[in-house]
């Protein structure tokens, strides 16, 4: 029977972790994700979970260690956040160049300098052609779904790609939520025991990560991006499963009053629970719909050009900018993915939230407003929110 | 890439003349204990040849003889460096055991990893980490250090070249006093590397590690005997073996055995094993050799002065005092 209960981004994730029979666990404490990592702690400790806990002494080595062990044919896993993600990332392009399917937590946080604990989504923006795919999540009970789902998309044989299941920093880390934790037996009948590909095994003998010349080191990067195109497949086919089971799915993307809509928003994470409110707060005045990328990578450019290409506006609002380009990264993405249709809307693009500003229901609202004006005027392409 | 392990059948050529055993100077075919050293050195050849070493490097010897010793239930992690790039090269391998590179600063964490994931299958398999010294004293060693101080079941073997030989013989904190590197060259205001090696075997005894132990390619049966033990210590175990590199030392390829020998019976290297606290030297030579017949095999050292191989000489007595009175 599946348990309703009242928990904690962070708790959500320790408990799909420990209905994933998770075998090695490798990681290092950093604000906001220590939760997750002592919540897993006290799982071992307590005989909750069968699980080698390495405690090691690095994020880079938290990667390096899970490397190792999902090569040995287990299934890991690792939380981090910001700085700690930026220090791993490294072994992030090993850990997917190498084909492994490890999944890891990031709680999305704001990178130095100026040293600042509270929510972006800058650090994982910033891995994102890593080879990892890469889920963003609304709710705690979505972070907890996508902890199971990542698993089964990851080890899928025509994947075998890295998962970074992605949750706001404070805003679901630390905040309660009501959900149901699924039956143990419904997560088992989801996800099978994990079979590895290859394996390091002294009864047959593999070489894993050698080095590989300019002849065919393409080939190994080619693969990579046939193997990312088919996690679109894979993360809809477990999530039609996922659904199966427990009642809940997500999709790839979800999308909010987008039918006819002449204002469509793109946004990801936590704060499109904020949007679809003041949406709601705003129909017959605005005609406003939102489109909530969950899968940013792979990115499901065909899906998004569909919904996106009748609407006279496309405005991204994102918790990241590429400095340097002025803009945010998935704002450059969406238009390019318009770029080239005959006719295309305006995008613009909204920065907000950076270091945890908070980003309220009046902000949405202003973005809105702007966006209504850019039907018919010229207004300016990028807007930075909250700056003072 | 799977292969089929081989052995090698030793013959004894009778016109070697064995002075190293017992220095008896009879035939090599006709001695006992010499056949019997030659045997230990004969098992499963799990590092295969074909590789891209250059000739005489000492990496290889070091690989070779630990992979013998350890046997082929052996699982080997490898930091990027020399030894990687020259036994890997896709889609061919060297390795016949199972082999895992990540990256430059990771063979110990991999390791720990490699090491975590067969506690929690059951399996009972050798892990051996491999890394070079720049791998191992410098880049790598805060994972060593953390895996060390973990205590997970593994080996961690540092073939010492005393350089960044990979990317063109740079200095690392292992490069010897005086050594002429590519950034650390002698010149005229410059004796070139200007500080001593960094005592990475005395750091890991500092992690309360059960198994510390230094070696030489040169001397292969305790170098063996040392992996041996390494690999049967439960927990961490540490051997740091000096293994020449005629490309970056500007010395003769067929002469590395030679000049990992002179290094021990110089003093410029010590021998010695930390067993459960228990120290000990595992060889010291009989007639110690002038540290300058070690220096002048080597083009690195060629620059200097006598003052300065005075100075390498007062140094290297000192520590081999101050480890008779320690180890
Ligand atoms: C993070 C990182 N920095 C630098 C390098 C470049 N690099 C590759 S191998 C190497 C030197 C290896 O030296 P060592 O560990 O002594 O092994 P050797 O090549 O001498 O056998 C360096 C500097 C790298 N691969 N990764
Ligand atoms: S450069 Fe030195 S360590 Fe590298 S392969 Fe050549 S001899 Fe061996
Ligand atoms: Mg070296």
């Amino acid at each position: 029977m599946p348990r309703g209960d009242v928990l904690h981004g962070s708790r959500a994730v320790a408990e799909a972790v420990k209905l994933c029979d998770v075998d090695v666990i490798a990681a290092y404490p950093i604000t906001p994700q220590t939760h997750i990592v002592e919540d897993l702690a006290e799982f071992v400790a307590n005989g909750e979970l069968d699980a080698e806990y390495v405690l090691v002494e690095s994020e880079h080595s938290a990667m390096s260690a899970c490397i190792g062990a999902s090569a040995t044919g287990v299934r890991t896993f690792t939380a981090t956040s910001s700085q700690g993600l930026a220090l791993m990332h490294e072994m992030l392009f090993i850990a997917s160049g190498m084909r492994l399917p490890i999944v890891m937590a990031n709680a999305n946080r704001a990178l130095s300098a100026p040293i600042n604990i509270w929510n972006d989504q800058q650090d994982s923006m910033s891995e994102r052609d890593c080879g990892w795919i890469q889920l963003y999540c609304e709710t705690n009970q979505e972070t907890l779904d996508t902890t199971i789902q990542a698993y089964r998309i990851s080890e899928n044989k025509k994947v075998l790609l890295p998962s970074m299941v992605c949750l706001d920093g404070f805003v679901l880390t630390h905040t309660i939520e009501p959900l149901e934790i699924p039956d143990k037996d419904a997560v088992n009948r989801f996800l099978p025991e994990f079979e590895p590909a290859v394996y390091l095994d002294p009864d047959d003998p593999m070489t894993l990560g050698a080095f590989a010349t300019p002849a065919d080191y393409i080939k190994f990067r080619f693969e990579q991006e046939k193997a990312m195109r088919n996690a679109i497949e894979a993360i809809e086919k477990a999530d039609r499963e996922y659904k199966k089971e427990t009642g809940r799915g997500y999709g790839l993307m979800e999308e909010y009053n987008t039918k006819d809509a002449d204002i469509i928003i793109v946004s990801m994470g936590s704060v499109v629970g904020t949007i679809k409110e003041v949406i709601d707060q705003l129909k017959g005045e605005y005609n406003v719909g939102l489109l909530k990328i969950k899968a940013f990578r792979p990115l499901p450019k065909e899906r998004i050009k569909e919904v996106l290409k009748n609407a006279r506006v496309v405005s991204v609002v994102e918790k990241d900018v590429s400095i340097g380009l002025g803009e945010g990264g998935l704002f450059s993405e969406i238009k390019g993915i318009l770029y080239n249709l005959d006719e295309r809307p305006k995008v613009l693009g909204f920065i907000i939230g950076l270091g945890g500003r908070d980003i309220t229901q009046p902000d949405i609202r202003d973005i809105i407003k702007l966006s209504k004006k850019a039907e018919k005027d010229v207004v300016d392409e990028v807007h930075w929110i909250g700056l003072r | 890439m799977m292969q089929e392990t081989m052995q090698v059948v030793v013959d004894t050529p009778s016109y070697i003349k064995c002075r190293q055993v017992c220095k008896a100077n009879v035939r090599a075919n006709r001695c006992f204990k010499f056949k019997k050293n030659l045997e230990a050195v004969s098992g499963d050849e799990l590092f295969a040849p074909g590789h891209s070493a250059c000739a005489g490097c000492g990496a290889t010897v070091a690989v070779r003889l630990a992979l013998k010793a350890a046997g082929k239930n052996t699982i080997a992690t490898n930091a990027t460096g020399c030894l990687e790039v020259f036994s890997t090269k896709y889609p061919e391998t060297a390795w016949r055991v199972p082999w895992i590179h990540a990256a430059f600063e990771t063979s110990a964490s991999v390791a720990s990893g490699v090491e975590a994931a067969l506690k929690k299958l059951g399996k009972d398999v050798n892990v051996i980490a491999f890394g070079g010294d720049g791998g191992t004293v410098d880049i790598g060693f805060q994972a060593l250090s953390g895996a060390m101080e973990r205590g997970h079941n593994m080996t961690y073997i540092c073939y010492d070249n005393e350089a960044y030989m990979n990317t063109g013989v740079q200095r690392s904190g292992s490069t010897p006093y005086g050594s002429s590197t590519t950034t650390s060259p002698a010149g005229s205001v410059s004796i070139g590397n200007k500080r001593p090696k960094k005592d990475m075997p005395q750091i890991i005894a500092a992690h309360g590690v059960d198994y510390v132990a230094t070696a030489s390619i040169a001397f292969p049966l305790d170098y063996m005997k040392k992996v041996k033990k390494a690999v049967a210590t439960n927990g961490p175990a540490y051997v740091h073996v000096l293994a020449a590199c005629p490309t970056g030392w500007g010395s003769a390829s067929e002469r590395s055995i030679e000049i990992c020998r002179l290094a021990v019976d110089s003093g410029m290297w010590v021998l010695y094993e930390i067993d459960h606290g228990d120290a000990r030297i595992t060889y010291l030579p009989t007639k110690k050799v002038p540290v300058i017949e070690y220096l002048k095999t080597q083009k690195r050292f060629r620059h200097l002065k006598a003052e300065d191989v005075q100075d390498i000489q007062d140094m290297i007595d000192e520590r081999l005092k101050r480890y008779s009175n320690e180890i």
